[in-house]
């Protein structure tokens, strides 16, 4: 069999050739990183509704500060993916001055949102919430609540505040060199950037939205 | 390199299609919000919550990450594969629900008896 032949063959048993995803091996590692990373929160927040079911749980956050501030946050990163959509799209023409300035938006958007976290933390913290205690009031108005609230509050926000913090300097390091990359590249670091977004679609919700303090006790 | 040629050319979208997408998310986060306030038993609130965030999950995957603009076989990868997993955790809640009535239940104090 000629070697043109066998290409022939191989290109339509497997229909994609060399790259049967039609997507470079980066891009692919990064799809796969992805795939780990929404199993390691699924598993805790998986576990965060485990320990939340079978136990007394205090829902201690009220509308100002905590609800204001993680609705801001969440319209914080929404609008960074946006920037980002745009950072890539205009790299997609070629236009990298553009991108980069899309992509330095992007930070800026992820870093307020550190920083309205951080404050949101240090409420919580002078609070007297701590990873394995609760605050005295909480644990008076909600009697037998189990102390692990704090524990997973600080560790899945902290995991992912983590996750946005690495985000902005890869992107930092992308806008830096972002004429020396190509287009795959910027790609990939926005695949990077809307997963820490999606994380916090379900986080927000999860955390925050079913802890809401609305005057009364609820188990 | 052709195919790296494909690969760039074969992004998809434009800002008319990403601003609208960015305008569903940041509705669906205020319907959130507002659902947190009016006061629903929590399981019909857990399940309108998730739903709406496995929606907004979708929108950005689809479209942000434009994985409906890649090939099928990427998608028929990565999507089914990580669900599965997902559910799979979910085995774990009846034990959840069972320990729940084990627990030490807090009582009132109750009054002191006299000697």
């Amino acid at each position: 069999m000629s070697t043109e032949a066998r290409a022939d063959l191989i290109t339509g048993d497997w229909g994609g050739g060399v790259l049967p995803y039609r997507v470079g091996h980066r891009k692919l590692g990064m799809w796969l990183f992805i795939i780990s990373d929404s199993l390691t929160f699924s598993s805790l927040l998986i576990g965060y509704a485990y320990v939340r079911a079978s136990n007394v749980w205090p829902t201690p956050f009220p509308f100002s500060p905590s609800i204001i501030f993680s609705s801001i946050m969440t319209l914080c990163l929404l609008s960074s993916s946006l920037t980002m959509v745009m950072g890539v799209s205009a790299s997609s023409r070629g236009d990298k001055e553009r991108a980069r300035k899309w992509i330095l938006l992007t930070i800026v958007f992820g870093l307020a949102f550190v920083v309205l976290h951080g404050i949101e933390w240090k409420h919580l913290i002078d609070e007297g919430l701590r990873p394995f205690a609760l605050p005295h009031e909480w644990a008076e108005r909600w009697p037998g609540a189990t102390p692990l609230f704090g524990a997973t509050f600080f560790g899945i926000t902290g995991l992912h505040m983590f996750h946005v913090i690495t985000g902005a300097v890869y992107l930092g390091v992308v806008a830096a060199r972002v004429k020396k990359l190509n287009h795959q590249d910027i790609e990939i670091s926005g695949l990077y950037w809307h997963f820490v977004d999606l994380v916090w679609m379900f986080v927000f919700p999860l955390i925050y939205l079913l802890s809401i303090d609305a005057g009364k006790v609820a188990h | 390199m052709t195919a790296h040629a494909a690969e760039a050319e074969h992004f998809a979208g434009s800002n008319k299609l990403f601003i609208p997408v960015w305008v569903w998310l940041l509705a669906i986060t205020g319907f959130e919000v507002f659902l947190g306030y009016i006061h629903l038993p929590i399981v019909y609130m857990l399940t309108i919550l998730m739903g709406l965030s496995i929606i907004k999950a979708a929108l950005i995957v689809a479209y942000f990450m434009h994985l409906r603009f890649e090939r099928l076989n990427l998608i028929l990868t990565i999507v089914p594969a990580l669900v599965i997993c997902i559910c799979l955790l979910l085995a774990f809640f009846p034990d959840s629900f069972r320990s729940s009535k084990l627990r030490y239940q807090v009582k009132q104090p109750a009054p002191a008896e006299a000697p």
